[in-house]
């Protein structure tokens, strides 16, 4: 068959889908392809566009797969082409600079353009638009040195637009025409949150704002005037008014268009002339344009298969316009019906105005399905919402329990991954199905959740679906009867709960002991630490006895935490965050005389910086003099007990946080867990120390204390859960015994009790009957544990100052005591901090 | 004992074998240069390597975890976690990279390096 020649006009997200899908499905061949774009490089992530502005470069956000994909493909790519006129007789296109392309299909592929309203002064020099890396050039270019930028348009775009402006250290606002924010996609209880959020950021939002002109000031300042009489004095005006599709070369070369504006398609992505195709914005199938990636993406695939005349050629039949985002740090999103505009259906909310967060649900008239959603301040439900939508899964009895909190915390809908079918559309920016997710994972029998990923495609996009994947995976796994593999890593199949057990109930005391009788190789810089961590929590040796220190990680082998010169620092601790003038003072003559830097860490204590290891023993041995203690910064192990000043000073405590909190320090101290722990004690329910943010937290209550565990802060910030409530001293730290001892038998290796806790089946209930009713028989082995650890408590840097074996070790180099030339600290602020590498390079280049 | 080397290489006496303690690492600083030497298991088996790790740019190889991968013995960097192949330096993550390997030699339990200038 003669090649066919295909020119494609337009490189933006959606004509290259159209070349890459031609390349997956083997048809460049048969497929000549050309590829005609204006812009002056190949196409680009317009939808992380914004990720510009954080530092990602142009090449970054680059869609093709290897700089040469196009050439290598035998793809004729122009940019910097820009297609003046269509002959469709002649059946070819003009470019701008006059060359001249035949064709025998052709597919316009042009997107879209900001809509910029027809104001008087919209085309002064600072009024810009936002869709291409040029613009967002013009928008660095004229924001530098200024002082206020305004958005025009409160939705989507103008909001993304809005934090990128705000980034750049503009003061910014958004003038909304409508009276509310992002008025297509959420309604307005969700608006008004969205608003709270938005402003509490320092945006000022100004809606049914009606924007007449621009005017020019003096000193190239522009003022924005209303409608209303008002006015506004801004440096940059940022029109997202929406956008318009491309479609003048088809207008030009007679094509049919939309009502409504758009060249008009049928579902086969085929203009009024067969040999015309048109996809993604600039597209108008049915009267209507999408202004998304994913209906794009399926035009082009559905185009692909028509134009290589496929045997079961894909149709586009219309697209879902169901999204996520995160808008200025707040997630949104909306599902089909999103404003419940379905005639008899009924809309179940939830508003927590305390922790702004807004969910509203669109059911069907009989109630059983779901036809719309709206998530505002919240989005992890987001994926199990769109599952239910689009695969029309019927709905529990009490729905109002899948959007408001329950007990324990996050609201949860049972929806297992089996429940699915195989026709379930698991990821919705991809198009990819339950059934070819499972069919991959066993034709090429993938057992990690990134091969399912990078083949299958699904989780590329937005990334909502992914928890989705690996529930799959593991359903898939599990259903084969392989063994979903928690394995530590290759030197042990097992996992780190079931060495744990090996190393109890086999008292083994070593690591050479337990490779050798349940492992194999000679361990790895995963299972050493690991297994060390076990050994701690099961004997608790020291961790830098010879027995033990090749397995610890630098941190541990050496007590302090590894800088990046090298250098290490040093934490002392300060139990409940209570210092003496004594030792403050004495800190202050350490950290002077070896000349370290200070800072008062986000734990209530103390960090001293840029100490070489050769010093550690000896600034360790100052401290241990006035009544200091490892603060165990670099262990796997209890940080601190953060505590607020209770009955002892505050006009409001109830019971004596302090005393609780040093009385908690002290007696979990040293203890080695699976990730480390935090914990927190407060005086009375105003919280100032942040319990409910800590793996166990103690609230003082009139009559006793509830207990929290299971809180985060950090990466993925987390409230505790309530264990017992009203409790004694005494049970607190009872119930905290058994609860610490159950999680560093059952947690996997660096998982805190956070994530620990989403996974445990039965969650705070089950927690509960272990730990409080002990109904698994195990809680007087757990104190007994627990009360071992605490008994054979010694402070580590004591024995390690003391022990000449261990303090041998802490040297720079074995050969010489000459420090290490290659830290070099440079002044900052009133201390120093270690010079950057471009600071000392080439002082170092010859000792490398 | 010593063979006649060219004038530019050299043995160094580093440590003795005790003094780096089984599957662990320590430095030294040799004619400028600060190397190394990593002892794989609890016997005569001592590596040297070039303690700059390149991707923290910070001098620190010797105070990484030492182990192997599928069976290859390696070393892990203490900062990002990158493993060099004892044998080679070569990092098993990203092949361009290396460590620069030194020649070792044991004698009556002294550590000796070579070194070139
Ligand atoms: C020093 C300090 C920052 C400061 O100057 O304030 C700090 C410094 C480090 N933090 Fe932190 N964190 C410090 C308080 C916190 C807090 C606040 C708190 O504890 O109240 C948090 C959030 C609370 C939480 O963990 O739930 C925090 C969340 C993290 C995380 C994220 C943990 C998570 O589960 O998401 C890491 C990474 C990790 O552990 O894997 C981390 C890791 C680190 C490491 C160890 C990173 C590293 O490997 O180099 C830093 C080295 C400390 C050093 O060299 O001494 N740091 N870090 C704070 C020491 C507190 C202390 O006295 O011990
Ligand atoms: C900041 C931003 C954030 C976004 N976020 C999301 C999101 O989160 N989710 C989502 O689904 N969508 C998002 N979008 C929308 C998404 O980027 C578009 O839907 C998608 O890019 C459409 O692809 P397209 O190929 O149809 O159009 P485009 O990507 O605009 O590509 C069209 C290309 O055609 C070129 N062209 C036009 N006319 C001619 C001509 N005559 N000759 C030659 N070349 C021509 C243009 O220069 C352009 O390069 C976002 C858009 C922006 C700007
Ligand atoms: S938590 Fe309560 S007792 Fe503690 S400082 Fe705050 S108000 Fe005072
Ligand atoms: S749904 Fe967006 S990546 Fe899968």
């Amino acid at each position: 068959m003669a090649q066919q020649r295909v020119v494609v006009v337009g490189n933006g997200m959606v004509g290259h889908r159209f070349v890459a899908e031609v390349v997956e499905q083997g048809l460049a061949q048969r497929l000549h392809l050309t590829v005609l774009g204006e812009e002056p490089r190949p196409a680009y992530d317009r939808v992380h566009l914004s990720e510009w502005f954080g530092g990602r470069s142009a090449d970054d956000l680059s869609l093709l797969p290897s700089r040469d994909f196009y050439a290598a493909n035998g793809v004729d790519f122009r940019a910097g082409a820009k297609v003046a006129a269509i002959d469709r007789t002649a059946r070819t296109v003009t470019c701008a600079d006059g060359s001249v392309v035949v064709y025998d299909q052709l597919v316009l592929a042009t997107g879209s353009r900001p809509f910029v309203p027809p104001l008087p002064g919209a085309d002064l020099p600072g009024c810009l638009v936002y869709r291409t890396i040029e613009d967002l050039e013009a928008i660095k270019a004229r924001a530098s040195g200024r002082r206020i930028g305004v958005v025009v348009g409160g939705g989507l775009l103008g909001l993304e637009a809005a934090n990128a402006i705000r980034q750049m250290g503009l003061e910014t606002h958004v003038v909304e025409f409508a009276p509310r924010l992002m008025a297509v996609q959420i309604d307005d209880g969700g608006s008004a949150i969205l608003r709270r959020k938005v402003e509490a950021l320092g945006v000022r939002v100004h809606t049914s704002k009606n924007t007449q002109k621009i005017e020019a000031l003096d000193g190239d300042r522009l003022a924005m005037r209303f409608a209303d009489g008002a006015s506004l004095e801004t440096d940059l005006v940022l029109f997202s008014a929406g956008v318009r599709p491309r479609d003048e070369l088809a207008k030009q070369s007679g094509l049919a268009m939309g009502t409504r504006g758009g060249i008009a398609v049928d579902d086969a992505c085929r203009t009024s002339d067969p040999a015309v195709f048109a996809i993604g914005e600039c597209a108008a199938h049915k009267d209507r344009c999408y202004g998304l990636v994913a209906p794009g993406y399926r035009m082009a695939e559905v185009a692909v298969d028509h134009i290589a005349a496929a045997s079961a050629p894909r149709t586009f039949t219309g697209a879902d316009l169901s999204t996520k985002l995160k808008l200025l740090g707040v997630d949104v999103g909306s599902i089909g019906d999103a404003q419940g505009q379905t005639p008899g259906s009924h809309t179940v909310a939830f508003t927590d105005s305390v922790s702004e967060v807004y969910r509203r649900l669109v059911l069907s008239p009989d109630r059983k399905h779901l036809i719309g959603a709206i998530l505002v301040g919240d989005g992890s439900l987001y994926g199990q919402l769109l599952t239910l939508f689009q695969n029309r899964i019927v709905l529990p009895e009490k729905v109002e329990g899948m959007i408001t909190p329950q007990t324990g915390g996050g609201a949860k809908i049972g929806l297992k991954p089996s429940d699915l079918p195989d026709t379930a559309q698991i990821c919705s920016c991809n198009n990819v199905s339950k059934g070819a997710i499972v069919g991959a994972i066993r034709d090429h029998k993938y057992t990690l959740v990134g091969d399912v990923i990078s083949c299958t495609k699904a989780g590329t996009g937005c990334g909502s679906c992914k928890t989705l994947v690996k529930d799959l995976l593991h359903a898939e796994l599990k259903a084969a009867g392989v063994e979903v593999t928690n394995h530590v890593c290759e030197h042990f199949k097992h996992s780190r709960q079931e060495l744990y057990h090996l190393v109890r109930v086999h008292k083994i005391t070593t690591f050479g002991e337990l490779i050798a009788r349940h492992g194999s190789g000679t361990g790895c810089d995963i299972c050493k630490p690991a297994v060390a961590s076990i050994l701690a929590s099961a004997w608790n040796e020291p961790v830098i006895g010879r027995k033990h220190a090749h397995l610890q990680d630098t941190n541990d082998r050496f007590l302090a935490n590894l800088q990046r010169d090298g250098t290490y620092s040093v934490v002392p601790r300060c139990p409940g965050g209570e210092i003496t003038p004594d030792q403050l003072i004495a800190l202050g003559q350490v950290a002077k005389k070896y000349r370290l830097y200070s800072k008062i860490t986000g734990g209530q204590r103390v960090d001293l910086f840029g100490a070489r290891v050769e010093q550690l023993p000896a600034i360790w041995e100052e401290l241990i003099a006035v009544g200091f203690e490892s603060g165990h910064a670099y262990g796997k192990s209890l940080r601190t007990v953060k505590s607020c000043v209770g009955t002892d000073w505050c006009r409001y405590g109830v019971q004596d946080s302090v005393g609780l909190a040093v009385k908690m320090e002290h007696r979990y101290k040293g203890l080695r867990s699976p990730h480390k722990l935090k914990s927190a004690c407060s005086g009375c329910a105003r919280e100032c120390a942040e319990a409910q943010g800590k793996d166990f937290g103690v609230i003082a209550t009139e009559k006793g204390y509830n207990l929290y565990v299971c809180g985060n802060g950090g990466m993925k910030p987390q409230h505790g859960v309530l264990l017992a409530g009203d409790i004694s001293e005494e049970q607190v730290l009872r119930y905290t015994d058994r609860f610490l001892m159950f999680y560093i038998r059952t947690a996997d290796r660096l998982e805190r009790t956070a994530s620990w806790f989403n996974k445990l089946e039965g969650g705070i209930e089950y927690l509960r009957k272990v730990v409080i009713e002990d109904s698994l028989g195990i809680c007087a082995e757990l104190e007994a544990e627990m009360a071992h650890v605490v008994a054979t408590y010694q402070d580590e840097w004591a024995t390690a100052v003391k022990d000449p074996e261990m303090r041998k070790r802490f040297r720079t180099f074995i050969n010489t005591d000459a420090p290490d030339p290659s830290i070099v600290m440079v002044p900052s602020r009133s201390q120093h901090r270690p010079a950057f590498w471009e600071e000392k390079e080439r002082q170092l280049e010859t000792v490398r | 004992m010593s063979t006649a080397a060219p004038a530019a290489i050299r043995w160094y006496h580093a440590c003795r074998v005790e003094d780096i303690p089984p599957w662990c690492g320590v430095a030294a600083l040799i004619a400028g240069r600060q190397i190394a030497l990593i002892r794989e298991g609890e016997g005569e088996d001592i590596h040297a390597l070039g303690n700059f790790d390149p991707f923290s740019r910070a001098f620190v190889i010797s105070r990484g975890i030492v182990g192997d991968l599928g069976g290859i013995p390696v070393v892990a960097s203490p900062v990002y976690k990158q493993h060099f192949r004892l044998s080679d330096g070569v990092c098993v993550e990203d092949a361009q990279v290396s460590l620069p390997v030194y020649a070792v030699r044991i004698e009556h339990g002294d550590v000796l390096v070579q070194l070139s200038h």
